[in-house]
């Protein structure tokens, strides 16, 4: 595609998406903000398993480790839901950290099953009410409305603004990380560990910041998912959720911030679509996965490599 | 004392089952080094194929327990081979040439889709085996009293297992089977069809996986079309414990991860029981990471 096409498509989505809730009604406004909150996940989970291309299949654990620390906060001490934000995020992140720290090392398929182990673990110490606090199998309920400004935030097209808001910012900041120097080493250590390592890249060290900014963002989507929902409960944290978020970030294209937008509102967008079929979309998921990976194994929409402009031999030199 | 015996016992029982699945796993792992994440699902349609022909074949009716559900047994395990054999020709064969995470995701997909498949036929409630077709009988061992189901799980476990152990050690095709989990190129050089170990262990794989279903299914009383899912984690943690790709090893790590958990569920926390496993596979990972007998499995850079 060529750049000028690239930049038309991407402010044409920018617009629609900032005039949407004006034509959508309420429910199809909170399909969108579903839509959002998988993008963020999804974008969340790309740094770890796209960029770094670290297998993580227990992203679940660090969205519920956000949206828990955020509704503990928040019911317990009244907190204002926004402002845990940052506190979610690094409770999330330290925890990825402190999980990551022994098991980085490893090959990437038992690496993905710790992840799922993990994932399982936290899932269990939440529905058996762990230091009392996360209300076993009932979960949590009664958060707080968050507020912004003064305004309470209640109606899904106000928290279509919040999410959509956070998850531009959030494509922001990535695209930025994915120029610089950080993004460059984890990608390059993806592709190539040892000359990776070799080019004096300290490999256990991006691998575990992938990691930590990685979960710390899901940590931050958890806030939002337990402001929106008001409620939250083990379930929504299960092993399938890391599944989705996997396949958002595969299908889409590993490390491409476009293929997991695309993928978000394919996985989550199209099941609703066709809800008479819904018993069936975890059925076509799996079909998909498996078809992809012949027919297409870089994704819908691959990320391409790094491009650097040469503006030409400087004037005056002689070739 | 009595709770002791009975909670080793079970937990023999159940290891026993978990060793069944891990060897399918390790199989898969020796020859291909692949992790065959629908091999669990393979293992519950075992458990549903066997309610399926238990109920409507009326076996044990016809042919008296013994014979009935040995019949039985051969029919499941013959039945989820083929389903095997054909996982491997769709699912895994054309990504041979793949990078790994091409045919783990493929693994994946293929372990949601046969599971979604199962509660589109069944539906997503549990199947209740018939109790009334199994001998309630219990048997009387120096005093104890255990289940007489416990004992035969224990047993045909156990005889499976050195059926296979002789199998892969002292037969050709055994020979055959390991020289292509050691070098594939170099065995294709004398001779081996590589393409035909694959599928053997295909066949053999899921059929152990197979019959551990069915005797879930006869232990417990009832299945879940998710079972599978738990039982390959905890089975994979057996194949690891043990040390992956190798054969003895995923039965002795089948073995104690049962007996560890029983005995974990029984002291510790019942609530928890399902956490002891993935620790037990973290930790070992993470302290010994070629399990108890095993290979190498982390990269050293």
């Amino acid at each position: 595609m060529k750049p000028r096409l690239k930049w038309l498509g991407a402010g044409a989505f920018v617009a629609l998406m900032a005039v949407a809730p004006l034509f959508l009604n309420a429910y199809q406004v909170d399909v969108l903000n579903s839509i959002g909150l998988y993008a963020l996940l999804g974008l969340s989970l790309n740094l770890i398993l796209g960029e770094a291309g670290l297998f993580n299949m227990g992203h679940a654990a660090f969205y519920a480790m956000g949206a828990y620390t955020a509704a503990i906060l928040n019911t317990r001490y009244q907190i204002p839901i926004l402002w845990t934000l940052p506190l979610s995020g690094a409770v999330a992140g330290a925890f990825a950290l402190a999980v990551a720290r022994p098991v980085v090392h490893l090959r990437g398929d038992y690496l993905l099953i710790v992840t799922i182990g993990v994932g399982e673990i936290v899932r269990i110490a939440l529905v058996n009410d762990v230091f009392g606090i996360t209300g076993g199998a009932n979960g949590i309920f009664g958060i707080a409305r968050p507020r912004v400004f003064g305004y309470v935030i209640r109606r899904p097209d106000q928290f279509f603004y919040l999410i959509w808001g956070f998850v531009a910012l959030t494509i922001f900041l990535f695209l930025r990380l994915r120029k610089s120097r950080f993004g460059r080493a984890l990608n390059y250590l993806r592709e190539d560990e040892v000359a990776a390592e070799g080019s004096g890249i300290d490999t256990a060290y991006y691998k575990l910041a992938a990691f930590g900014l990685g979960a710390a963002w899901a940590g931050m989507a958890g806030t939002l998912f337990a402001a929106k929902m008001t409620i939250i409960s083990p379930e929504s944290f299960s092993f399938w959720e890391s599944v989705v978020l996997f396949m958002i970030v595969i299908l889409g294209g590993a490390g491409s911030i476009a293929g997991v937008l695309l993928a978000a509102f394919l996985v989550v967008g199209l099941p609703e679509l066709f809800r008479e079929l819904s018993g069936a979309r975890m059925l076509v998921f799996g079909l998909v996965m498996m078809v992809m990976m012949v027919v297409r194994p870089q994704g819908l929409l691959p990320a391409r490599g790094h491009r650097f402009s040469w503006a030409g031999p400087q004037k005056g030199v002689e070739r | 004392m009595e709770e002791f015996f009975q909670q080793l016992t079970n937990g023999l029982a159940v290891g026993g089952i978990y060793a069944l699945i891990a060897l399918g796993y390790t199989m898969v792992y020796g020859v291909l080094k692949l992790i065959n994440f629908a091999h669990g699902d393979l293992f519950t349609y075992g458990a549903y194929l066997g309610l399926t022909l238990l109920t409507s074949l009326a076996l044990t009716d016809r042919l008296g327990f013994a014979a009935g559900v040995l019949v039985l047994a051969l029919m499941v395990m013959g039945l989820v081979a083929v389903l095997g054999a054909i996982l491997e020709r769709a699912a895994y064969r054309p990504l041979r040439q793949s990078p790994r995470l091409s045919a783990v995701v493929s693994a994946l997909g293929a372990s949601i889709f046969l599971q979604n498949t199962l509660m589109l036929i069944y539906g997503a409630r549990f199947q209740v085996y018939p109790d009334n077709i199994l001998p309630a009988a219990t048997l009387n061992v120096f005093g104890l009293y255990l289940p007489l189901m416990r004992v035969l799980i224990v047993l045909a476990s156990v005889l499976m297992m050195v059926a296979l152990y002789l199998f892969i050690q002292k037969t050709k095709i055994g020979t055959a089977i390991r020289a292509a989990a050691i070098d594939q190129d170099a065995a294709r050089l004398m001779g081996i069809d590589v393409n035909r170990v694959i599928m053997l262990v295909f066949l053999v794989g899921p059929a152990l996986g197979g019959i551990a279903g069915l005797m879930v299914g006869l232990y417990y009383g009832q299945i879940n079309f998710t079972m599978g899912w738990v039982y390959g984690m905890k089975a994979f943690t057996a194949a690891i414990l043990g040390g992956i790709g190798n054969i003895p090893g995923a039965m002795v790590g089948g073995l104690l991860l049962g007996v560890v958990e029983a005995l974990g569920a029984a002291y510790i926390s019942i609530a928890w029981k399902d956490a002891i496993a993935f620790c037990v596979l973290i930790l070992i990972l993470i302290v010994r990471p070629t399990g108890l007998l095993g290979e190498r499995v982390a990269d050293k850079v």
